[in-house]
């Protein structure tokens, strides 16, 4: 073993994140105690960020089987089908701890890596999608975090050449000290070149491919495992840094070698780089794996094995060749102008065994670095406020003055304004699949040579989780899933990016079991399975925990890509009616936030098994060709919904509404917030067909009034309730986000 | 008609245009590497949108000194024509092959969007199917779209109508608010004096079918085929 390396203690331990007990059973698992460079695996691989060691045991209660699953989780990245030979790879991933630092490279970071995940896959990305959350829009802090994190994005993915398809920006106070930056990537895939990251077969050689490495993002994973305090910007070194060229070389060289039929399995190196790629893959073919450090391509000297190990420099993967096939994997990235050098190889002893120069600086079992890492079963409980919030009643505030003005100040508000101020700094349409563009309920693409179409969403109400987490979670994915509907798509599969505080306090880690627990239910009742994801604990500074935000990433197919809705009003004259129940609540909502800065109050009711039927109805409607649009109503309420149908589209355009006489305070009629509604709009002549369609459905649903007009106005009881001028609304709308934000 | 597709490291509209020029048009097409100097076989070259060598140092900057633009000037002479998109487009005027050059977006920022163009010159073999002032749809997105040139070689592309393409609002008024870079008099395409190499910021090819929004883009291409004539030899304008 080195000599060079300093003496491993229990204080080193601590240090690297690991407690006493995790090092204790360090040493028992390996009679010993660990090199520097073994504690430095350790701490990598048990990281929570690798690990999963507080989530692990809840995430097991969520559905991941289903006739459309290829691949569930476990692997990179997801994979469905979609009918004949082809294949959906989709995941989503947190980049929330180092885009607090730096916001930038952090975001640009978070994209290359899920990108990565779905290419090593043998997919080529066809989309991104990006959910946001930050502090209050006002707050210049929260300005730099968005401009920085934006631009990032932008920047990695437009280089890449891969199209943004959609996502949320949300806002809210406990986001100011850790944003959130979830991105989600989707490729398409054939059945039969589906790729693992599995090193199978004792000599075959191992490849480092891609960039160099350097001393950048050292630690990542143990940095995204804690809670941020006052001196975060300090660890800004823990970041790496993107190359979105390099990423892009990367793509077409792992494709082209995978072509060859010389690679067996690739992994993405991201979070704790090789270390975490050369004990996972062998892991799991249950084989061994031997490496030699000098070998590995470095742009800075003097690397140290741990240094070496533990570096998370982007744009690199881990792959395993055929052996005897070596030159071909070598001439396909020579072409790109890539390193591939072999630093290794599969063997079949178990044992993940490191050297540097002949010498051995580590030699552990690769199972006691990743399946027997510690699995914690750690105390929940309610936390002391919840009750309270529940007990809320919005209706003891005072009712507007004003609906019309409301109306106009909930659509010009960051939350729900127009975010084209975010996505025209996206590409939107290379690739040419892009049959709806962001700005919709979900990004549409186009299967060429298929006449198919994949739908895709991102979608987390942050506010109703934490005020009934396993009901806001579920109604996540149910959000999620009509948005698909109402696009004529039917979902396929999920993939969920669970952001919440620190596991280590019981109510955050209830928080997380009541959101799972809900998540299940949902995936249960609307068949839909979850085939891959990731957890982000942590997201605390200075005790400030973020809302609970899992966001659910979930894509769909549309068999006939011609059938495909957009949610905006097209015509006047044309019919407009509401799907789904009567049942909304204040709590939670928008409006209560917008106009009281409260965030209290119960959620209305989530019946699975009718939100199951709106989604059907809407699908079916959508495809008999009965529907124009079809928008999900969500937050704002049912006023908001109408007049972004009315806005949101190429061409603005009015309606005329009249509400249901039922004696709702006109606050709660207008903006209150409930899961299973849905605003359609149709040909008058299509109004028997639907009505009847409604009826197999055993649905509730009403109508509401007629497109047309230069003004959206809503009566009830022969009243006028609300009326705005089209032109009054449109400008709220599209200079709303960057009024609170640019 | 034989089109070439070029791929530089980094380019990425490669496919797009591939599959517009093989499946929309069906007409032959080939990738074209960019160390390739063996032009011959072609008719018409693309130098596609993307961030070729990542575009590190300057937009086309690297690009414009690879091996197969080195070779473009004697296709050109020899009756080649060739159509840069986006980054082709900053390639070539690194390269020296068109006038002018491609900055930074004035908002600073990178934008995709849907623009509209006004047909300044009609009588190159890109836009002999036009109208002149005819009003095409065509997105754009990029991050250094806005074109420059000094005084003097601004009133020679006027005045030779080299100036092919204009960004305009809706209804065709040349106006600031519809020119979404900054372009120096809102030029979004310009082509050489002998009217056989057309640089343009917007994407041709995402505008060349219906389900993507439009087919102004298609114009070009069509353009393009007519200009063949049957002995082989192309159109002047």
């Amino acid at each position: 073993m080195s000599g060079a390396e300093p003496k491993v203690t229990l204080d080193l331990a601590l240090a690297s994140g690991l407690t006493g007990e995790e090092y204790d059973r360090i040493i028992r698992r390996l009679g010993r105690e660990p090199t520097f460079t073994e504690l430095g695996l350790f701490s990598a691989l048990w990281s929570e960020h690798c690990a999963y060691k507080h989530s692990r045991i809840f995430l097991r209660g969520l559905p991941t089987a289903g006739p459309a699953v290829l691949q569930g989780p476990g692997e990179n990245a997801g994979i469905v089908d979609l009918g004949g030979d082809l294949a959906l790879a989709f995941k989503i991933e947190s980049h929330n701890h180092p885009s607090f630092i730096e916001p930038f490279q952090g975001a640009a970071t978070g994209v290359g890596g899920i990108l990565r995940d779905i290419f090593t896959m043998g997919a080529r990305p066809i989309a991104v999608l990006d959910s946001l959350r930050f502090g209050p829009a006002q707050d210049p802090r929260s300005r730099r975090l968005i401009e920085g994190v934006v631009s990032g994005i932008s920047w990695y993915g437009n280089c890449f050449g891969v199209p943004n398809l959609g996502g949320e920006v949300g806002f809210a106070p406990e986001y100011a000290g850790n944003p959130i930056v979830n991105a989600m990537a989707v490729g398409l895939v054939s059945k039969t070149r589906i790729f693992r990251a599995r090193a199978e077969g004792p000599g075959n050689p191992v490849f480092y491919v891609g960039a160099k490495t350097g001393r950048d993002g050292i630690h990542g994973a143990t940095m995204a495992s804690a809670t941020f305090d006052e001196g975060a910007e300090e660890r800004r070194p823990t970041v790496q840094v993107g190359d979105p060229f390099t990423e892009k070389l990367l793509l077409e060289a792992c494709l082209e070698a995978m072509e060859t039929g010389a690679v067996l399995g690739i992994q993405d190196m991201g979070a704790a780089g090789l270390a975490c790629a050369c004990s996972e893959m062998p892991a799991r073919a249950s084989m061994g794996m031997e490496v030699e450090l000098s070998s590995v391509p470095q742009r800075e000297t003097g690397m140290t094995p741990y240094e070496i190990m533990l570096s998370e420099s982007q744009e690199r993967m881990l792959l395993v060749a055929a052996r005897g096939r070596e030159e071909e994997v070598r001439r396909v990235f020579a072409k790109w102008e890539l390193d591939a050098v072999q630093i290794g190889q599969v063997t079949d002893d178990g044992t993940l065994r490191v050297r540097m120069n002949g010498a051995v600086v580590a030699e552990v079992p690769v199972k006691a670095l990743t399946d027997e890492a510690p699995v914690y079963d750690k105390p929940t409980a309610p936390p002391g406020w919840q009750d309270a919030l529940a007990a809320f009643d919005p209706l003891t505030l005072p009712a507007p003055s004003d609906c019309s003005e409301t109306l106009v100040t909930l659509l010009g508000s960051p939350g729900i304004a127009s975010k084209a101020w975010v996505y025209r700094q996206y590409d939107q349409q290379v690739g040419i699949n892009s049959l709806v563009m962001p700005g919709s309920d979900a990004g549409i693409l186009r299967i060429k040579g298929t006449g198919k179409a994949v739908a895709v969403t991102t979608d987390c109400n942050a506010r109703f989780v934490y005020l009934d987490p396993r009901a806001g979670a579920a109604m996540a994915l149910a959000e999620a899933a009509r948005n698909l509907a109402v696009s004529g798509a039917r979902p396929l599969a999920l993939t969920d990016c669970l952001n919440f505080g620190s596991p280590e306090r019981p109510e955050i880690l209830w928080q997380f079991k009541e959101a799972v627990a809900g998540i299940a239910e949902a995936c249960r009742a609307l068949d839909i399975p979850v085939v891959g994801g990731n957890v982000s604990f942590y997201n605390e500074t200075l005790g400030q925990a973020i809302l609970p935000t899992p966001v659910i990433g979930m894509a769909g197919l549309i068999d006939e890509a011609e059938r495909r809705r957009t949610q905006w009003f097209e015509q006047e004259g044309d019919r407009i009616a509401l799907l789904g129940p009567p049942a909304v609540s204040l709590g939670g909502s928008e409006y209560l936030w917008v106009m009281h800065g409260k965030m209290a109050g119960g959620l209305a009711p989530l019946n699975l098994q009718l939100e199951r039927r709106v989604h059907e109805a809407c699908r079916a409607a959508i495809a008999a060709g009965l529907l124009r649009s079809a928008h999900d109503c969500s937050e704002g309420g049912l006023a908001v919904a109408v007049a972004e149908s009315c806005v949101s589209g190429p061409r603005a355009i009015g309606a005329a509404v009249e509400l249901p006489d039922d004696g709702r305070r006109l606050d709660l009629a207008l903006f209150g917030e409930g899961p299973s509604r849905v605003v359609v709009s149709m040909r008058p002549e299509a109004e028997r067909h639907f009505e009847r369609l409604m009826g197999e459905f055993a649905l509730p649903w009403t109508w509401l009034g007629r497109v047309g007009g230069e003004a959206v106005n809503v009566r009830r009881g022969g009243e006028t309730i609300l009326s705005v001028p089209l032109e009054k609304l449109d400008h709220a709308w599209r200079h709303g986000f960057e009024r609170h934000v640019a | 008609m034989n089109f070439g597709v070029v791929v530089f490291p980094g380019t990425w509209s490669d496919c797009d245009f591939h599959y517009v020029i093989s499946e929309v048009l069906r007409q032959p097409v080939r990738y074209v590497w960019h160390r390739d100097r063996q032009l011959d076989d072609f008719d018409c070259l693309i130098l596609p949108g993307g961030f070729s060598y990542g575009d590190y140092l300057r937009a086309g900057a690297v690009a414009g000194r690879s091996p197969v633009v080195e070779a473009l000037p004697e296709f050109v002479a020899k009756g080649g024509l060739v159509l840069g998109s986006c980054n082709g487009f900053q390639i070539l005027c690194e390269a020296k092959i068109l006038p002018g050059a491609l900055m930074r977006n004035e908002c600073l920022q990178y934008r995709c969007q849907s623009t509209h163009l006004r047909v300044e010159n009609a009588e190159t073999p890109f836009t002999r199917l036009m109208r002149p002032g005819q009003i095409l749809k065509m997105p754009i997105s990029h991050g250094e779209g806005k074109f420059y040139a000094d005084p003097e070689t601004l009133r020679r592309l006027r005045d030779q109508k080299q100036i092919v393409f204009r960004y305009c609002a809706e209804d065709g008024r040349v106006v600031k608010e519809a020119n979404p870079n900054g372009s120096l008099d809102n030029v979004a395409g310009v082509i050489n004096e002998e009217g056989t190499v057309l640089g343009l910021m917007p994407h041709p090819e995402r505008a060349s079918e219906n389900a993507m929004g439009g087919t102004d883009g298609l114009l070009i291409f069509h353009s393009l085929l007519g200009s063949l004539v049957e002995d082989g030899s192309f159109l002047k304008r």
